[in-house]
Parts: structure tokens; C-alpha cells; sequence
């Protein structure tokens, strides 16, 4: 039985597919249709709803998340709030009230997502009582995930500043769920042991923790998942472990709880996280999820190569430990064996003078998968020569891959132009990169020799005064 | 009626002070604005998907539903065979079956349809068709397909004015040209001549909702279609073609629409036609969404384009000849390329007198969607080579680009088009003035080139961009509207009008202009949705007319009602007309005020009809195509736009750092909507001249059939810095609706500054002073191999789409 409360009101649940969405839950059997279908997979935000979780402190947070490739079944004992729930009587909520005072819809088809991302935001201010209006950058993120084809976005991001300056009826406060056992093809253990035995008795069964990527085999390929096993209710895997030179990242953490991390220990790792999916991908998505699924253009599989990140498996033969490197071992392939899953990430902690720089490349800045991704991990000495240089790229070839001759070209030297050139020439042949719809060969080559010279003036700029990428503007 | 409803219950109305927005904010904001996928739907509803054709082209051997027959859920299987009347939804030429019939012409044609109890079901039951295919090689380079003749209307030679075109054109070319002068001769003898060329990239619309329609049968076996359509007497005429039944059969409903764009005027017809023939055969009812990847691959697009150009110029910049020759890749059929190519010539020369000058329009046909309407309609690119040319011509004599635009701006002296029209209101001057004062214009350029001078990696580039649009359907007979209009005994008032509302706020402008023509509160009046059982024969919402149109039938309409109540107060008052006014919600005499719900009830009991209906036509517009000349405007909207870029030389991103826009609507009807309509199309544009890129693999497939791989703007993208303003003090020379002009779709081409603004920035890497090629969408990718070219001296940066063809080169 599916148990969660829609807009204040409980509703339980029978017989749903394992791989019926949160979308078709709310506009087919709830019959809310304020939340619309634009994409089906996760890209336009058109489906935003919010999601409410108690914290600790007795709080409801509230998280927007993409109900079209959601599975319904991880709403389970959740609070979701869609654009039905905010009106207060005939009182629009602040943040529907400041879209309307500031001509923030046109054809108003995105206008309920967008309600409930800038919903997301204006709760989590208010409840930690910042009284201002949000600066540009928070509501580009906020909003990095939601495409609206009208308004050219100025009247919203105009809403966006005045909500705050609205008064805000206290929402209900909805009460707890009980405890309902799951039932059918959708599993949820609650612990590694029970994981493992899920895994061993559905050995067909497909993992699923963000769903980010899978469930768009379902919503676009059309492809039944009958079997799915949840990661996101298992506690242990949901850590952060801090050891003397690095961390174990537990699979079941999203890059929402692991951008805190990011921020105070890889900076660059941390700009690059801000432009990975939207928002409400990174409340969901994991870390695990992005390497487990071997994409080609995952974002974060260089960063980890460059970083000499370490994977722990785990299954019913026991757990077992594996360089990155090792870990892809061909297009949408992995080293996982049958009955193992991807534990945890270790990532290590950056040692006195080590660098990591990491830049991908795409089309649009937001929300959008990189045509390259260059991640380059180094030390300069004294004397100014590099020492273990760690190059990984993605985009480049069908998996993400270490770029060892240009390891070769940069370590020991000192990064003058004739390294840059000398590593530009080796990446090449490192790689050799296709045309395809994101960008051609010609243009990856040519965009990994700017990030590499990108990664001189990085590393060796002198003249600090002179912005040397767009944002330093 | 028994019982006459009580007046005065509501609170005293005054005439709402506010502008107001737009007329469904509140339900989009709630969700209860419902779209047609949103509405529960009779219990019987099935769901339609169809098969695409997997080929851009091929012959259909032979098709085998039997295993799709059997599919859970499935209650239909419809093929071509299976259509009572006509097998065609063309909008203007036959040329696009409904379903493929022996043969396809693009990837992504609709070929069979299946109804089933569940969307899910029906989809699913589509992958079960084996079809035998005989490939043949796809027509999918326009610059190819017009030196082979293939084109998308019938063989036709147009009689042409002298001097003849320079293209070898066979019979079965399709061309039209617009001379005057001697353009040949005003070219060589020209001071300086320099030649362009550019490829101009499609564009999906990527409305949020996509394509969709509902039919159910009445009990006298009509017909009712629910469409997200622009053009409901369309979907209807169609509906009615394809079932072979009259069109009084048939009621087309529009309550609104998730977005147009122009992607739903023609192309609309298809869903509204397979829903309606699947609920005819089965006697339920249907609806037909196409799921987002369906959508992109089965629906046209913006049209690329592949344009020339050859400038003559004195030493100053001026201009003294232009030849220009723009071909439309106008997909499988003709759709609406007849007018969309005459839209781009007639764009040729924004707003530059040309000298002497020749434009000439090419339609090629290739085996891709059917390519439509896009907001702009070929006027975006037509303009593209002009605009391009000034640039070239600036940075070949070491100017601003900026003066040599102002030293071709249209005024009063030179204000005849290449097509003969003669522009009375020649604004561009002063609005570009205004502007380049108001941007600061002068100091930030100085700045962005001491800027560029110390920066190795950023390069900052910065341009100013008119826009001339003219404002009329050039398709003569869709410039007319109907309106009806209704009071009912309380007094509100209820208007029906051939427009539709896909997000622009027409609806909001129409109650405006009815509420001030009877004098009463905005909110007394209310618009549902548009039907033709209630407004017949209706001009598709399109060609930036839909206020110009339908609010002026509208007012024709109230002003009729209001003469009938002035009259009858005449009466009942006995009092001369002269003395009697509608105004502040009601009725003004000399004895005092009569309020309006009063005043209703007591011209519903004296018996006055309140009810009319209104018509407009737009007056002075003809057009000869045999000349190629006339005046198909009634009138032209101007705009200019400043655009900043900063660029990443090193991996080719972006940004649009400031933009600063005047733009001229005339005397605004509600400048809040203006204000939407300019940002909402500047964006637009932008998307289409940046980020938004179509792709297809050389077998025709399109590969960009959704937002992870097609990137239209996101929030981040648009200017931070994004000042707007409506240019004040210049009602419409003309009588349109309060001296108005339209808005729909002139802003979207100030978001060329953008694109010149980019190439500006690249140009200051190179050491001489020629122009960097840049064809569009300009996309970090194409950035990047321009800066490249730039740096290493090369006059043009690699050509990243079609080779340029011998055809072309041999002008």
C-alpha cells in the first residue's frame, strides 16, 4: 500500500505498478491536474510539485522534484504539496500572488511548476526567517529547471524578489502517516542485509535511487519496470563517513546533501555540481547513481578519475573495493557483477598545495549535458613544475577516461606554452572523439585544448586583475 | 426567463483603475486553469497514438497491423484506407496526407493510428507494426534541391519584371522576385561590393503543451473538437474534408492553448482531424496527444534558411544596390512556405533603404517535417542577410556599425520598399537615437574596447539592431474577424471573437476595448473560449493581428449594442441622445447616473436585443504577385535592441550580459502585455539564434527530439541586465484599434543585436578588418570554430552545415 497526504489530505494506495510515476499518480488516480506533462523526462520542470520531509527539529522541508520520471512509490509516507494545495481560500499563496501581480505566466502551462519551485525556496527562507528578496544567482537555480517558452523570464525572476514581501498563511501542518507495509513490484529495504537479499531473490530487478536517468526508460523508451528496489529508505547508505584523508560517500546521498561538502573541500567540483541537472534532479540524484549508470557525458565520473576516487561494491559475496579507474568497462558498462551493487565513493581529501579544476563544456549553461568535461588534478612545486597530475575527460570517448599521454605531457613540467601545446597534442591522442548531437569532434578537441589553456592561466596566471572565464566578469 | 436576477447585489463598481493582466493568471497560478489533456473527459474516452514513419523516404510496400490489432487495450487500428472524404490537411496547397498513403516523405510522418483504452496502451501497441519499406535516397540539402528543381509548389513561372534573375531556373523552379531599379548595373558601378552568405537555422517552437485535440460525437453525428489549434474554422474545415460531412456539422472549441507560437496554426489541423475521424468510427471519444518526442519529430519547424547577399556601397557606408537571394528550406510540402517566403523577401531590407535592389525567394523541398509558421513567419530570416551586410560593410571601412545602420535607416525621403510600399512613418531614426542615448551606447563601446585590448581570454562585443516588421496577413483574405457579443439581463457581458489565446493576453485586450467602448467595468466583461458555432470563418490568431483583428470586431460589436442602448435610453429617459452617455459603469444624463445592471434590465424588458455581432476587415491592402508589387501592410511596427556579449574565446560560451530595448507598439493597449510580448520574443529570438539547434543525421532522422538535447533559453540565460522600454508619443499613423500596433512577433527579431553582437566580439580578433562568418544557430560550437577562423586570419569561419553549393557561388 502507497500511504502519503496530497495537499493536506491522506490517500492510500493499492496495486500500483512498480513504475507508475508521481505524475500519473497525481493528474490519473488523484485526479490533480494542475500539475502538467511537458517533457516526461525531467527537463522542462512543467511537473514541478514539492515534497515535505520532517526533519529532526519537527520542521516540514520542502524539496521540488520533477513528478514526471519520479517513481510514485518513493512519495511513500510523504507530504506532497502541488499548485492546488497553496490558496488559502480564495488567498493565493505569495508566491502564486506575486506571479500574478507581475505578469509572471503567459500561456501559463509552466506556471505550476514554477509556483512550486519558487514555493520550495520562499518556504525554506521564511522558515529560516531571511527576510530579504533572494539574490540572482539563488533564483537561477531555483529556476534552473524550469523552462518557460513565453514570458522571457524577467516577470518571474520580478515575482521572485516581491514573494517575501507578502504575508504567508501559516500552512497546515499535516499530521503523520502511519506505517503501511510496501507491497508488489517495488521493493524498499531498509538495510544492506535486507538489500542484498532482495537482490539475490530479484536478480532482474533494477536499482533505483534518484531515478533520474532510469525512469526515463519507462516515460520515453516505454519500457516496463516491473522490478525496481529502492536504495533511498536505506539509512546506512544515506552517510557521509569522514576519515583522516577522505570520505565515504554512502550511495543513497544526493547531491543536494553533498554539495556542503563540495563547497568547503573541492571548489571546482562544487561549480561544476551548480550545473549539473536542475535543482530538482540534484534533490534526488545521486553520486552512485551517475557512475552505476555509466553514461559517457556523466558529469561527474572525470572529476572522481582526476581525484583518484576509490568504489566500494557490495553484494552476498561480500564487499569489495575498486579504483575508479577500473570501474567502466565500456559503453554503459560497469564492473559490477550480478548481485552487486555500488555501495559507497570514497573521495580523497586534497593534500596541502593539490589543485583540482574541473569545467564542463555545453551548450547551455543550465541544465544541460556537457559536450566535454575536462577534470585535472595537480600539485605545483616550488619550482613551479607539476607533480601527480591526475587528467580525466568526459565527452570524449564512450566512457569517461583518464587522458594518460597528457598526464605524461603535463607531470614534472613547468605549464609554459610549449606543455600546453604538448598537451593538447597528446589529448589528442588520448582520444578520439565523435560527431554527435551535442557537439562534433572537431569542436571537443578544439574546446579541450581552451580548457587546458584555461588550466594554465589557473595554474600559473599572474596577472590576477585580468577575468580569465565568464563568471570571473 | 421568470424571475429577473436582482441587481445591485455585487458592491459599487467603478471603472477598474489597474491595467489589467492577463485574464487567466489566477488559474494558471492554481492549476485551475485546465488545458485539454487536464479535462476529465465522457467515461467513454479512448486515447490515439500513432505510428511515425522510421524513413525520410520510401515507398510503403506493404503494411501488417494484425499483431497492433491485438495489443491490450486496443479497440482501432486506422490506416489511410480507413478515411471516408479527403486524405489531406493541407493548409493552403494539398501536399500533407493525414496518414502516409503508398509512399512517405520525412521521418517522423504520421502513418497509422491506434486507439486504446489508456495512452500507455496505445503506444505501447504502436511499436507492434511490421511495414516493409522500399528506401529511396532523401532529398535533405535545400541548396541541392534547388539546383535539381525540387520544390514544394506546383510548377508555376511567375511573369517577372526585367532585369531576369541570375539563377538558372528550370520550370519546375519556383521563384519570386521584387526589382526595382537596375540592380546589376548600380552593383558594378558601385564604389565598394561585398558579398555575404549565411545558413539560418530552423527552430522547434517547443510550446509546453504539446499538440493536442479531443473529439466526441453529438447525437445529430456532429462532431466536437476540442484543439489546441490557433485556427479553429481551419481544424473545422478539416475535420469536415476529412469525414466528408458539412462544416455546420462540426463545432471547433479553443479555450486556450499552452503556447503557439505559430506551431499550432497550421499544423494543429492533423490532431484535430485524427481524433475527430477515430471517434467517428468508434462512437466514443478520442483524445490525441502527441507525447513531446512524437511532437518534435512529426510537427514542422521554423524554416532554415540558406541566404545570399551582394551589397554595392559608397565610401560612407551607404547603400546603393542589394541583390539578395534567400532560400526557404520549406520540409516535404508547402504547407505555409508560400507565405513564409514572401514574409522573408518582404523583410529583406529591415529597415534600410536598399538602393537598387533585387530579392529573390526560393522554396526548396526536402524529405523533413513540413515547415510552418514560426512567430516572425521568414521576416527573422529575411532580415538576417541585411543586417549581416551592415556589420561586414562597418568593419570593411573601419566604422561603427552602428552609423553605418543610421546612414541606411528608412525616412522620409527614402521611404519606398522594394516592393513599392511607400513607409509613412518612418520612426527608426529618432527611436534609435533615443536608444543609443539611453543604452549609452558611445561610452560603452569605448569601454568594451579598452576592455578587449588587455583581455586574452574574454572578449566583450556589443550591438544596436532595428526592426521594421509589417503588421497584415500578406494572404489578403485572412485579414478580417468576427465578434459576438452578448448582455445578459444582470448586466455582464459575455464576447465571443475569432481570436485565440495562447498565452499573449488577447483575450485581456478585447474585454479592455469592449469595457471602454460600453462605458463599464473591466471585470463585468468575460471572454470563454473561442467556438466557431459562435464566431464562423475565422482568420487564424497569427501574423501579430490577433488584437488588431478581433478587437476591432469586437468594438464594432459594442459599438452597435451601445447605439441600440443610447437609443433606448433616448426613450425611456426622453431625453435627446446628445445628452446621453455610457461611461463610469453605467448610464450619464443630466439628471444624474443610471447604473449599468439597471440599465440592462430595463432595455431587456422594453425589449432591445442585446446582443450583436461585429466585423472588421483591414482596409487599403492589396498585393500583386505578378509584380511583385503593392502594399500588403497596413502599417510597419519598429524596434531596436543593444545587445552585450561576453565571450569565452577559449571554449566559445557566452553570455548575454545587457540588453537595453525601445520598442514601438503605438499607443499600448495594456503595456504590462506589451511589456511580455517584447521580453517573451526577445528571449525567444536569442534561443533561435543561440542555443537552439536542430539536428539531423544524413538519413533525415531529426536527433534533437527533446529538451535534453534541444535547449531553448532557461532563466540563467536571460540578461541580468534587461531594460525595456515602449517608445512613447507615437500613436499608429493608421486607424488601427486606439492607434495600437501588434506585438506579437516584431521583438523576436531584436534579438539579432544578440548574433551581431556576438560576431562583433569575435571580429575584434582578428587583425584585418574582415567579417567572421557565423551562421546560426551560433552555438558555443560555432563561436569557438569562429574564433579560431578569426585568429588565424581566415576571412570566414568554417562552414559547419552545408558546403556552399556551385549554384550559389556561380551568381
Amino acid at each position: 500500500m502507497l500511504t502519503l497526504t496530497l495537499n493536506g489530505q491522506r490517500h492510500c494506495l493499492n496495486h500500483l505498478p512498480a513504475d507508475t510515476t508521481a505524475l500519473s499518480l497525481l493528474r490519473g488516480h488523484l485526479g490533480a491536474c494542475g500539475t502538467k506533462e511537458g517533457c516526461a523526462s525531467g527537463d522542462c520542470g512543467a511537473c514541478t510539485i514539492a515534497i515535505g520531509t520532517r526533519h529532526d527539529s519537527g520542521d516540514l522541508h520542502y524539496h521540488s522534484a520533477n513528478a514526471c520520471i519520479l517513481p510514485a512509490h518513493q512519495l511513500h509516507g510523504c507530504h506532497v504539496l502541488t499548485v492546488e494545495g497553496l490558496p488559502r481560500g480564495e488567498h493565493l499563496h505569495p508566491v502564486q500572488q506575486a506571479l500574478v501581480d507581475h505578469h509572471g505566466s503567459q500561456c501559463g502551462f509552466c506556471t505550476p511548476g514554477i509556483v512550486m519551485s519558487l514555493f520550495c525556496l520562499d518556504h525554506d527562507r521564511r522558515r529560516r526567517g531571511m527576510n530579504g528578496p533572494p539574490d540572482d544567482d539563488t533564483i537561477d537555480a531555483t529556476l534552473g529547471g524550469n523552462l518557460c517558452r513565453c514570458t522571457g523570464y524577467r516577470a518571474i525572476r520580478d515575482a521572485a524578489r516581491a514573494m517575501h514581501t507578502l504575508p504567508c498563511p501559516v500552512m497546515d501542518d499535516p499530521a503523520e502517516l502511519p506505517e503501511t507495509a510496501m507491497a508488489g513490484g517495488f521493493h524498499r529495504p531498509e538495510n544492506r542485509h535486507a538489500l542484498i537479499e532482495i537482490l539475490t531473490q530479484h536478480p532482474q530487478a533494477r536499482l533505483i535511487a534518484g531515478g533520474t536517468d532510469l525512469m526515463l526508460e519507462h516515460t520515453l523508451a516505454l519500457k516496463p519496470l516491473p522490478e525496481l528496489i529502492d536504495l533511498s529508505a536505506i539509512g546506512e547508505l544515506r552517510h557521509i563517513d569522514e576519515q583522516a584523508d577522505g570520505w565515504w560517500i554512502g550511495a543513497g546521498v544526493t547531491y543536494h546533501r553533498l554539495a556542503p561538502l563540495l563547497a568547503d573541500h573541492y571548489p571546482a567540483f562544487h561549480a561544476l555540481l551548480e550545473r549539473l541537472g536542475s535543482l530538482q534532479i540534484r534533490y534526488r540524484a545521486t553520486l552512485a547513481g551517475n557512475l552505476a549508470n555509466a553514461s559517457p557525458i556523466g558529469d561527474t565520473p572525470p572529476v572522481l578519475m582526476a581525484l583518484g576516487a576509490r568504489l566500494r561494491l557490495n553484494g552476498a559475496q561480500g564487499m569489495r573495493e575498486l579504483p575508479i579507474d577500473d570501474f567502466f568497462t565500456g559503453y554503459r558498462c560497469t564492473a559490477l557483477a550480478e548481485g552487486e551493487y555500488l555501495d559507497a565513493i570514497y573521495l580523497p581529501r586534497l593534500r596541502d598545495g593539490e589543485q583540482l579544476l574541473a569545467w564542463k563544456v555545453s551548450k547551455r549553461r543550465d541544465d544541460d549535458i556537457s559536450a566535454v568535461m575536462l577534470a585535472l588534478r595537480a600539485v605545483t612545486g616550488h619550482d613551479g613544475r607539476l607533480n601527480n597530475v591526475r587528467v580525466a575527460c568526459g565527452g570524449m570517448a564512450a566512457t569517461s577516461q583518464r587522458a594518460r599521454h597528457a598526464e605524461a605531457a603535463l607531470e614534472g613540467r613547468v605549464f609554459d606554452g610549449d606543455v600546453l601545446a604538448n598537451a593538447c597534442k597528446a589529448i589528442a591522442e588520448d582520444f578520439s572523439p565523435i560527431d554527435d548531437v551535442r557537439a562534433s569532434r572537431d569542436y571537443r578537441l578544439a574546446a579541450m585544448a581552451g580548457l587546458l589553456a584555461r588550466a594554465r592561466y589557473r595554474l600559473t596566471s599572474r596577472h590576477d586583475a585580468i577575468p580569465m572565464t565568464l563568471e570571473e566578469i | 426567463m421568470r424571475k429577473l436576477i436582482q441587481s445591485s447585489t455585487a458592491a459599487a463598481v467603478t471603472a477598474d483603475k489597474a491595467m489589467p493582466g492577463h485574464d487567466s493568471a489566477t488559474g494558471h497560478v492554481t492549476g485551475r486553469a485546465a488545458y485539454i489533456d487536464d479535462l476529465p473527459g465522457p467515461a467513454d474516452m479512448h486515447h490515439l497514438a500513432v505510428g511515425l514513419s522510421p524513413h525520410a523516404s520510401a515507398r510503403i510496400r506493404r503494411m501488417d497491423l494484425s499483431e497492433v490489432r491485438c495489443q491490450p487495450g486496443v479497440i482501432d487500428v486506422i490506416t489511410a484506407a480507413d478515411i471516408p472524404g479527403h486524405n489531406e490537411v493541407g493548409a493552403v496547397y494539398p501536399g500533407d496526407p493525414l496518414l502516409a498513403e503508398n509512399d512517405v516523405r520525412y521521418a517522423g510522418q504520421m502513418v497509422f493510428a491506434v486507439v486504446a483504452d489508456t495512452l500507455y496502451h496505445a503506444r505501447c501497441a504502436v511499436a507492434h507494426a511490421r511495414i516493409d519499406y522500399e528506401l529511396q535516397a532523401p532529398a535533405l540539402d535545400p541548396v541541392a534541391s534547388i539546383k535539381a528543381g525540387l520544390t514544394v509548389l506546383p510548377e508555376h513561372v511567375h511573369e517577372r519584371p526585367l532585369p531576369a534573375p541570375a539563377l538558372d531556373r528550370g520550370a519546375a523552379m519556383s521563384e519570386d522576385t521584387q526589382t526595382s531599379g537596375n540592380v546589376d548595373r548600380a552593383l558594378q558601378a558601385a564604389a565598394h561590393v561585398l558579398t555575404g552568405e549565411q545558413c539560418i537555422g530552423g527552430q522547434e517552437h517547443f510550446y509546453l503543451e504539446s499538440q493536442i485535440a479531443q473529439a466526441e460525437r453529438l447525437d445529430d453525428d456532429g462532431l466536437r473538437v476540442l484543439t489546441s489549434s490557433q485556427h479553429p474554422s481551419e481544424v473545422q474545415k478539416l475535420v469536415a474534408e476529412v469525414l466528408g460531412i458539412p462544416l455546420h456539422g462540426i463545432v471547433a472549441e479553443v479555450r486556450r492553448m499552452g503556447g503557439g507560437f505559430g506551431g499550432k496554426e497550421s499544423q494543429a489541423a492533423a490532431l484535430g482531424a485524427m481524433a475527430a475521424l477515430a471517434a467517428h468510427r468508434n462512437g466514443c471519444a478520442v483524445r490525441f496527444r502527441l507525447p513531446r518526442a512524437d511532437d518534435m519529430q512529426a510537427t514542422g519547424k521554423r524554416h532554415p534558411f540558406h541566404n545570399r547577399y551582394q551589397v554595392g556601397f559608397d565610401d560612407t557606408g551607404r547603400l546603393t544596390g542589394a541583390d539578395i537571394t534567400l532560400i526557404g528550406n520549406c520540409g516535404h510540402s508547402p504547407d505555409l512556405s508560400e507565405g513564409v517566403v514572401d514574409r522573408a523577401m518582404f523583410h529583406a531590407d529591415n529597415a534600410y533603404y536598399l538602393g537598387h535592389a533585387r530579392v529573390t525567394g526560393h522554396r526548396a523541398m526536402t524529405h523533413t517535417a513540413s515547415n510552418t509558421a514560426f512567430r516572425g513567419f521568414g521576416g527573422p530570416q529575411g532580415m538576417m542577410p541585411i543586417e549581416g551586410a551592415m556589420d561586414d560593410i562597418a568593419r570593411y571601412l573601419g566604422l561603427d556599425p552602428l552609423d553605418v545602420r543610421k546612414r541606411n535607416l528608412y525616412d522620409v525621403e527614402h521611404c519606398e520598399t522594394h516592393y513599392g510600399q511607400q513607409i509613412d512613418q518612418p520612426l527608426i531614426k529618432d527611436l534609435i537615437e533615443t536608444l543609443e542615448a539611453s543604452s549609452d551606447y558611445r561610452a560603452r563601446r569605448r569601454d568594451i574596447a579598452a576592455f578587449n585590448a588587455d583581455s586574452p581570454v574574454i572578449r566583450k562585443g556589443l550591438a544596436l539592431t532595428p526592426v521594421k516588421f509589417g503588421i497584415s496577413f500578406t494572404a489578403r483574405h485572412l485579414n478580417q474577424a468576427g465578434a459576438l457579443l452578448m448582455i445578459y439581463t444582470d448586466g455582464s457581458v459575455l464576447v465571443n471573437h475569432g481570436g485565440t489565446e495562447m498565452g499573449q493576453g488577447l483575450h485581456t485586450k478585447v474585454c479592455q476595448v469592449v469595457a471602454r467602448e460600453l462605458g463599464i467595468a473591466y471585470h463585468r466583461v468575460r471572454i470563454s473560449a473561442t467556438r466557431t458555432d459562435k464566431v464562423p470563418n475565422t482568420s487564424p490568431t497569427a501574423a501579430s493581428s490577433g488584437a488588431d483583428l478581433n478587437a476591432m470586431a469586437a468594438r464594432h460589436a459594442a459599438i452597435t449594442l451601445r447605439e441600440r442602448l443610447v437609443d433606448f435610453a433616448s426613450d425611456w429617459q426622453a431625453l435627446p441622445r446628445e445628452q446621453l452617455m455610457l461611461k463610469d459603469d453605467g448610464l450619464t444624463t443630466k439628471n444624474g447616473h443610471i447604473k449599468w445592471s439597471e440599465l440592462i434590465q430595463q432595455a431587456y424588458l422594453a425589449r432591445v436585443s442585446l446582443s450583436a455581432t461585429g466585423f472588421y476587415a483591414t482596409p487599403e491592402i492589396h498585393y500583386d504577385r505578378r509584380t511583385g508589387r503593392g502594399r500588403p501592410f497596413y502599417y510597419y511596427a519598429w524596434g531596436a535592441a543593444v545587445s552585450e556579449v561576453h565571450v569565452d574565446t577559449l571554449t566559445g560560451e557566452y553570455r548575454v550580459a545587457r540588453v537595453d530595448i525601445l520598442h514601438d507598439v503605438g499607443e499600448s493597449l495594456n503595456p504590462a502585455i506589451d511589456r511580455g510580448q517584447i521580453e517573451g520574443g526577445f528571449i525567444q529570438g536569442m534561443g533561435w539564434l543561440t542555443t537552439e539547434e536542430l539536428k539531423w543525421d544524413d538519413q533525415g532522422h531529426l536527433l534533437t527530439t527533446g529538451p535534453a538535447t534541444y535547449k531553448i533559453p532557461a532563466c540563467g540565460d536571460a540578461p541580468r541586465d534587461f531594460r525595456v522600454s515602449l517608445l512613447e508619443g507615437h500613436p499608429n499613423s493608421q486607424a488601427t484599434i486606439y492607434r495600437s500596433k501588434a506585438v506579437g512577433e516584431p521583438p523576436l527579431m531584436l534579438a539579432i543585436s544578440v548574433w551581431s553582437a556576438l560576431r562583433d566580439a569575435i571580429a575584434g580578433l582578428a587583425d584585418d578588418r574582415s567579417s567572421p562568418r557565423l551562421d546560426t544557430p551560433a552555438t558555443p560550437e560555432r563561436v569557438l570554430m569562429a574564433c579560431q577562423a578569426a585568429r588565424a586570419g581566415r576571412k570566414g569561419a568554417p562552414i559547419t552545415r552545408e558546403e556552399v553549393s556551385d549554384a550559389m557561388s556561380a551568381k
